[in-house]
């Protein structure tokens, strides 16, 4: 690791001046950058830690009915907190380790972006809006590829706001070495249709499965998509599963979201 | 005596208190005055000349004492290879030289390039990044085969070729065997890899290096299985540093599994450098380096051929392997695929013509040597699979097959140069078929598919050699060392024993295995003997612990050590109660005189030998201290029969291992509850082996699975709960207790039995599959289910 400074702010307003600063960097709980510090992989010249800023942290409910998730929020806590939509309680309490889950936070993991990681597909697959320290993105719009996002430099996730659907269900087929998702599916009916989005299979990052959707959207039942598939020269070929493997696997978990959300 | 600490309790571990309060003392928990910190500049690339390496702008960075590289090494001898193997024409190996820090080329990724010690670690990894070198970087072999062909890029320019040895075993029978293979009513052939993997034991390695300018003294602490081979082969070979002047010690090691066995150049470096700086010198290996620079185990690529009478009786066996050796030899590499190999595939069976070919290659990848079972492994693996796989094609079952060629005469010469002193293959296949519950199997794999599983049962034998190894045997097959073993047991004046062995304790429970035995003998409390190893400076010249070796040869040393502690102390005995020595008993730690009710108690023997006022000094010198060395004359064969029952998902190809019972004959057992804690973790390792672990380079040697990442590790809910029995006992026949040995069966036993139960569960299912190579990751399953 080199030598940084860290700054550890209590405000929102306080963490956007920091981040004012050349070559400052926000910390989350630092799950990925803090490895990839050690490996002296990044030099910023100033983190700063959004960990103690309290008005970022939390779970509630909106006049809405929708499900508000501080920026800030510990995987652990969404697992204990976020019983009005079990399936994303369920997705953050099943996120690698207790430790990874005690530290690791639902901004730091949007704002990465890593195409393994499982919140990006909950937060596409729920139509989520990502609110920041200066404007709402709609998850749509959020996601760009592979550790790419619609965030600016400086910009902080504040909070991320979750439509609670009629049914859902996350299904993970894990990669047996980091245990990140090979492929993971997020399903969610809700009164104007099924979303499905895709995490860990695609070279292009997170992504929403149109066909599957729309027939979901028709028939909430597995056999739905029977002869449905994603093209496997679109998905990640690895040590880990070919890219067919893994198109086969979208396919597979989306059946049991399915049958799991009921 | 009690059976709470005697021979045959299951004791509690005492060494477990310090290991799980954190109070243990690891080699990095070693801080010496005035220490400073190495850093190594390892090869990014896997095959390269080096044209330049400019440490003069590093060398004034904050911090930086000195800068070492493969120049500063002129003149200091090569990190030497401990076995020499003469191939089959009856020529020695090529043996390459191997600097301390790389000279002239780099040959994979890790190699050390240069050596930066400076006040602290950081300032050592931030000089490194000043170092400016310039390496061309030349084409790598990796692929064994390859490596072979005419024309390959050659890893070292100074040899003839890639070919380390081609070796043939046994030589003579080839053309017999070969004959039988053409007399054959059936021949069974599979081809398969034995994976590359990487040790990964909990604690990483560490040296510490130390000068005394006042002694001129040398010490090195190092996480070593074998301090007193590192002191030989380090002092000797590399550094001219003789043995009474160079200590060498191991305190706590976390997990060795063979990669801490071999002497590492990073060893000789602190110890070297050291003495040039006059400071203590550390390395902490990170966990990133270790997967570059332990050395990995297994990665053989085999051929083997069975051949059968019409009346499914094996004829003749015939492989060929060929076995990484990566890019140097490595301590005991060239012993793993040839005599821990070749000696084996006998097996369990009385297969009477047996012929093994082994052509030993270097690549551009991280040297090769043992690993948990180390040779004995990729014997098992490849011979149960191919009885496995006959048994599928003459449709017969795969039990009665084995059965039917079961060796059931003891002593037993086998046509590859071992003979077995005892077994008793079929009990531990009854009790097996007890254990495993083979009758309650249809009905568990119609449970399963009726969830949409298959399921399968694969089972396997294994025989291995352990209790390595007699001394005169393995000289005359290229062994550079003598592989008995010491001990040395101090009495101490009020009863207390001190036993300093050379056998070392890495997570096998010496400290509480070897003071049972002890106690048996004397008929004590366990608590009054304390285990001592792991420093030169203490203990006798040993071997150390590898090969399941340590209470079959330790053990052994050890009990003769305690057995002239008795004859010397029934001397004493006999003069304090006036009588005659042959009429002196031991028993419950009471010496008495036959056929009286005299007695004088261990304590008053042990002060009268060092508080000699009443004492039979004509005869006897005072104290009570014996040494013992003991070479084993034949290795130990432990044998078991395993079964493991899987459940693969036919959407995804994921394997869950359900039930796993394993049957060992482990001959006699001092500690019930060790035992067990050694096969469950050999078994979690050839589970690894089987369904997970698999270390991978791609075609210009970079290193694939650099980390946890994508090397992947057998957790905890990776494996089932074990169903584990060592009831049968075939005692051996020529070591003191009786014992066989039991590090290793696990590992060796287990993925045959894995892969075997994968293939069942597909047939179950339709599919015509017949191998898959591991490991048997989700991946490869459901590619193999595609056809």
């Amino acid at each position: 690791m080199y030598a940084f400074d860290i700054e550890r702010p209590t405000t929102i307003g306080d963490a956007l001046s920091a981040l004012g600063h050349e070559e400052a960097q926000a910390l989350g709980g630092g799950q990925t950058l803090i490895p990839t510090l050690k490996q002296r992989l990044a030099a910023p010249a100033k983190l700063v830690s959004l960990t103690g800023i309290s008005e970022m942290k939390g779970v509630c409910t909106a006049d809405d009915g929708s499900l508000c998730i501080g920026g800030g929020t510990c995987h652990a806590d969404v697992a204990a907190e976020a019983g009005a939509y079990p399936a994303l309680a369920s997705l953050a309490g099943h996120i690698g380790d207790p430790a990874v889950r005690n530290r690791g936070t639902i901004g730091g993991s949007l704002a990465n972006n890593d195409p393994s990681a499982c919140y990006p597909s909950a937060v596409l697959g729920s139509g989520a809006t990502v609110i920041t320290s200066n404007r709402e993105i709609a998850a749509d719009d959020f996601f760009d590829g592979l550790f790419t996002t619609a965030l600016e430099e400086g910009e902080i996730i504040t909070e991320v706001r979750f439509p609670v659907p009629e049914k859902a269900s996350y299904q993970k087929f894990e990669q047996p070495a980091s245990r990140f998702a090979l492929v993971g599916v997020f399903v969610a009916k809700y009164a104007d249709g099924v979303r499905v989005a895709v995490t860990g299979a695609s070279e292009g990052g997170v992504f929403r499965w149109a066909e599957a959707e729309a027939a979901l959207s028709a028939n909430f039942a597995p056999e739905a998509i029977e002869g449905l598939s994603v093209d496997g020269s679109d998905m990640i070929s690895d040590l880990h599963g070919s890219g067919a493997y893994r198109a086969h696997l979208v396919a597979v978990m989306t059946r049991r979201a399915v049958a799991a959300a009921g | 005596m009690p059976k709470d600490g005697g021979i045959g309790a299951s004791t509690k571990r005492r060494e477990d208190v310090r290991f799980l309060t954190g109070t243990g003392n690891y080699t990095d928990d070693i801080n010496l005055r005035g220490q400073a910190y190495v850093h190594f500049l390892r090869s990014d690339v896997a095959h390269g000349k080096i044209n330049k390496v400019d440490t003069e702008a590093a060398s004034g960075m904050p911090g930086v004492l000195r800068i070492f590289t493969g120049a500063d090494f002129e003149g200091v001898g090569s990190i030497p290879c401990g076995w020499q193997v003469t191939d089959r024409f009856g020529e020695v190996m090529q043996e390459p030289a191997h600097p301390v820090l790389a000279q002239g080329k780099v040959r994979h990724v890790g190699d050390p390039i240069a050596a930066i010690v400076a006040e602290t670690y950081m300032q050592a990894r931030d000089a490194a990044e000043a170092i400016e070198y310039d390496i061309d970087e030349l084409p790598a072999v990796v692929n064994m085969k390859d490596a072979l062909k005419e024309g390959a890029p050659k890893v070292h320019d100074d040899l003839k070729n890639n070919l380390c040895y081609d070796w043939g075993f046994v030589e003579e029978n080839k053309a017999a065997v070969n004959e039988a293979f053409e007399k054959a009513a059936h021949v069974t052939t599979l081809e398969l890899v034995n994976n590359r993997l990487i040790a990964n034991p909990m604690e990483p390695r560490v040296a510490v290096g130390d000068f005394n300018r006042s002694t001129g003294d040398s010490t090195l602490y190092t996480t070593s299985q074998n301090p007193h081979v590192i002191r030989l082969l380090m002092g000797a070979f590399v550094l001219g540093i003789p043995e009474h002047k160079l200590r060498v010690v191991s305190p706590d090691v976390g997990g060795g599994f063979g990669t801490k066995i071999f002497h590492y150049a990073e060893e000789a470096f602190c110890t070297f450098a050291a003495k040039a700086l006059n400071r203590p010198v550390k390395w902490t290996s990170t966990r990133s380096e270790a997967f570059m620079s332990d050395a990995h185990g297994r990665d053989h690529v085999t051929k083997i051929e069975l051949a059968l009478d019409k009346d499914n009786n094996f004829t003749a066996l015939r492989t060929d392997t060929h076995a990484n050796m990566g890019a140097y030899l490595s301590t005991f590499a060239p012993s793993v695929p040839t005599w821990l190999h070749g000696t084996l595939m006998a097996g369990n069976y009385k297969t009477p013509l047996i012929y093994v070919n082994v052509k030993a290659v270097f690549t551009n990848t991280v040297p090769v040597d043992a690993y948990r079972g180390a040779g004995r492994p990729e014997a098992t693996y490849q011979l149960e699979r191919v009885i496995d796989k006959a048994a599928r094609e003459l449709g017969v079952d795969p039990i009665a097959l084995r059965r039917q060629n079961f060796i059931t005469e003891f002593p037993y010469a086998t046509p590859v140069a071992v003979e077995y002193d005892t077994g008793d293959y079929n009990a531990t296949m009854d009790k097996l078929e007890e254990i495993a519950d083979f009758k309650g199997f249809a009905a568990r794999r119609k449970a399963s598919e009726a969830k949409g599983m298959l399921r399968g049962l694969g089972i396997n034998c294994y025989i291995e050699a352990c209790g390595i190894a007699p001394s005169n045997l393995v000289g005359q097959l290229g062994a550079r060392a003598g592989l008995y073993e010491s001990a040395t047991v101090r009495v101490n004046a009020t009863g207390g024993l001190v036993v300093m062995t050379g056998s070392h304790s890495h997570g096998q429970g010496h400290e509480t295995a070897f003071p049972q035995v002890i106690a048996e003998m004397i008929g004590i409390d366990a608590d009054m003997v304390e285990i001592v190893h792991g420093d030169t400076g203490n203990a006798p010249m040993g071997m150390g612990t590898y090969g399941s070796r340590s209470l079959a040869v330790g053990g052994s040393a050890m009990v003769r050590a305690t057995e002239k502690i008795i004859n010397k102390a029934k001397k004493i005995a006999a003069h304090l109660m006036e009588a005659s020595e042959a009429d002196i008993e031991l028993k419950d730690g009471a010496f008495s005189v036959a056929g009286t009710d005299k007695s004088v108690a261990w304590g008053d023997v042990t002060l009268a030998a060092y508080v000699p006022h009443n004492y039979p000094l004509e005869d006897i010198e005072p104290g009570l201290e014996e040494t013992a060395f003991y070479d084993p004359s034949n290795f130990t064969y432990p044998s078991g029969a395993y079964a493991c029952e899987v459940e693969v998902d036919p959407d995804t190809g994921r394997v869950t291992i359900e039930r796993f019972s394993a049957a060992d004959d482990f001959g006699n057992i001092v500690n019930p509850m060790i035992v067990s804690g050694q096969v469950h973790g050999g078994i979690g390792q050839g589970i690894g082996q089987a369904l997970l672990e698999a270390c991978a380079y791609d075609e210009n040697g970079q290193l694939q699975t650099g980390s946890y990442m994508d090397y992947a590790m057998p957790r905890a809910d990776d494996v089932p709960f074990y169903t584990v029995d060592h009831s049968c006992q075939t005692p051996c026949t020529h070591n003191p207790l009786g014992v066989k040995g039991c590090g290793e069966a696990g590992a060796i036993g287990s993925p045959p039995a894995v892969v075997n139960a994968v293939i069942d569960a597909l047939q179950s299912g339709g599919k015509n599959v017949t191998h898959i190579d591991m490991p048997l990751s989700p991946s490869r399953v459901w590619d193999a289910m595609q056809g």
